[in-house]
């Protein structure tokens, strides 16, 4: 019963309008921290850094930070979500309670908040776009193509988040996820630095982790270099959200209908 | 008689080997007003998830407006409201956004939900508050919110667990009224209340529960008939429990003592109340039984963890 398969349904749709409907009345304090803090970074990186090692990889370093900045910062934000908003949902203000007195299931609410964590991080992402852009760090009108990436990108790391939370006790257990997992994917995706320069089993390593397969895409979209085959790189990022997507179901059913 | 509105055969539910549901029957019909009654951790609310399909049975069959439970749950829920035990409104909505949003649930939407939303407001006598925030309203407003909540699908069958735990005697009294109002209007409900005298005058019927098992079930007249003397009387007083052992024993059936006080169930009150006129100093109520009185003789005097 707590392992079969999905059912998958429009129902995600009310559970996603609900958490859009909070977002948009807390919007000043919400968008300050998803994109002033990717902001500054730019900032302080790219031109504080930039100005010491000028060109990365073919680029100049803000160049080259910007796409990094953008991955990076759909990731947290997705993951963010995923963690303490959703756990404070689940467990503290029993949102989700209230929804299964209702006809929809954990598998609405599942989908529904993999969605919005992803809905978040486009949000956030899209006005580090805008500014980059106008600062001169985006080569390309194919950046335009970042949005559905990060998308996609933000919705496969909500949904590991929704993994992780299904299973914490307390907001405590978050530390362990950001400690192993989330800061070392931070560092080691190709987000400040390339990977090229890392010794051969690191290169290894980061082909596991799914933000390096999103900076390979949304880094030559924005910066007008020549495209990879993108279908293994978006493959990696569509396993890694169905794989999370059934387990954090499994888990959550377990968990709530028990 | 019509087909019962909740039908439970055998119904059970086990926790880390513990049997907190065990093999339980219920039968609640169209329109009565059924309450489950029973100390803390009696199961009243494992019962209340079963039979919203929130938690599968480990064993038994369940029928709930002609679902099927769990399996076909989802249909079910579409047509119940619940009051939950622990109030679960949303605290980022004010009143309106809570009943607009909750509404969202059930696929509703428009102009009729507008209206709807209207005159729920005014069966809670929320209206000055639609635009309130949730943290502002007092716990009776955020009960009669989650009712109109609950309402919000025009639900034929409306579950409530302890809907007024909690509040002082005016809410309770205008829960209880918008509650007849409701069984006025033909819809079945299903309580929770660890309140006798609520459970009395609201229920049609009641079942007692302790241990995960149902100790007793019927109209709360019937079960005070079935369980309790005529009489009782309630007397404390300095040695109380010398008179209890030289008098009381031999003209009541049965008697009690808790704490100070000792409780005298009767056939007959007249030798009782003679007896004590002649004992200034001992005090005594003399009243016909209740069903606080069936409850504590079936679950007994205990507390409970
Ligand atoms: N999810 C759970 N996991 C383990 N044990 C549980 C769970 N839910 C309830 N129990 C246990 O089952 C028993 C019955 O609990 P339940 O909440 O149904 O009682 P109740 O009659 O509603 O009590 P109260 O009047 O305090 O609300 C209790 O011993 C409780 O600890
Ligand atoms: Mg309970």
């Amino acid at each position: 019963m707590m392992f079969h398969p999905p059912v998958v349904s429009l129902r995600w749709i009310p559970v996603w309008r609900r958490n859009f409907l909070v977002w948009r009345k807390l919007l000043g304090p919400a968008l300050l921290g998803n994109f002033g803090e990717p902001l500054l970074y730019l900032l302080a990186l790219g031109y504080g850094l930039g100005s010491f090692v000028g060109e990365v990889g073919g680029l100049p370093y803000g160049v080259f930070l910007a796409a990094g900045i953008v991955c990076g910062s759909a990731m947290n934000t997705a993951t963010f979500e995923g963690l303490y908003s959703a756990y404070t949902r689940m467990a503290h203000q029993q949102t989700w309670g209230g929804m299964l007195a209702t006809p929809l299931s954990v598998d609405d609410i599942v989908l529904g908040e993999m969605i919005w964590a992803g809905t978040k991080s486009l949000l956030s992402v899209a006005p580090i776009l805008l500014v980059a852009a106008l600062l001169g760090l985006v080569h390309s009108w194919a950046a335009l193509w970042v949005l559905p990436v990060v998308l996609l990108a933000g919705v496969c790391f909500g949904a590991l988040a929704l993994v992780v939370t299904a299973l914490a006790k307390s907001y405590d257990f978050f530390l362990y996820y950001f400690t192993l997992i989330v800061t070392p994917m931070f560092l080691f995706s190709g987000v400040f630095f390339p990977l090229d320069g890392m010794p051969i089993a690191v290169q290894w390593g980061a082909q596991v982790l799914p933000l390096t397969h999103a900076i390979a895409i949304v880094r030559p979209l924005m910066t007008g270099q020549p495209l990879p085959h993108l279908l293994p790189h978006l493959l990696v990022l569509l396993a890694y959200g169905a794989v999370a997507f059934y387990l954090a179901i499994g888990l959550l059913r377990r968990r709530l209908l028990a | 008689m019509a087909a019962p509105t909740v039908q439970a055969l055998g119904l059970t539910k086990v926790y880390a080997g513990q049997t907190v549901v065990d093999g339980i029957e219920l039968a609640v019909f169209p329109g009565e007003c059924f309450g489950l009654l029973g100390p803390n951790g009696a199961g009243k609310t494992t019962t209340l998830r079963m039979l919203l399909g929130q938690t599968p049975p480990d064993a038994g069959r369940l029928t709930v407006l002609n679902h099927r439970i769990p399996e076909d749950a989802r249909d079910m829920r579409a047509r119940v409201g619940l009051v939950p035990q622990q109030d679960n409104l949303d605290p980022d909505f004010t009143v309106l956004e809570n009943l607009r949003v909750y509404a969202s649930y059930f696929g509703l939407s428009g102009p009729v939900l507008q209206r709807r939303i209207d005159e729920l407001l005014g069966f809670v006598q929320l209206e000055a508050k639609a635009q309130a925030g949730i943290g502002t309203l007092s716990g009776g407003m955020k009960r009669r919110l989650t009712l109109a909540r609950a309402l919000i699908n025009q639900p034929d069958l409306l579950i409530l667990d302890e809907p007024t735990t909690g509040l002082d005697p005016q809410a309770r009294q205008i829960i209880w009224q918008r509650l007849r109002s409701l069984l006025a209007q033909g819809k079945t409900l299903i309580l929770t209340t660890h309140y006798m005298e609520e459970a009395e005058r609201l229920c049609d019927r009641v079942a007692i529960m302790d241990h995960g098992r149902i100790l007793a079930c019927g109209s709360p007249h019937a079960l005070i008939k079935q369980y309790i003397e005529p009489h009782v009387l309630e007397v404390y007083g300095p040695e109380v429990e010398t008179w209890q052992d030289d008098v009381a024993r031999q003209h009541a059936r049965r008697t009690e003592r808790v704490g100070e006080t000792v409780f005298c169930y009767a056939e007959d009150e007249g030798a009782l109340l003679d007896d004590l006129r002649q004992r200034p100093q001992l005090r005594f109520m003399h009243r016909p039984g209740n069903l606080e009185d069936v409850f504590l003789k079936l679950t007994g005097r205990e507390l409970r963890e």
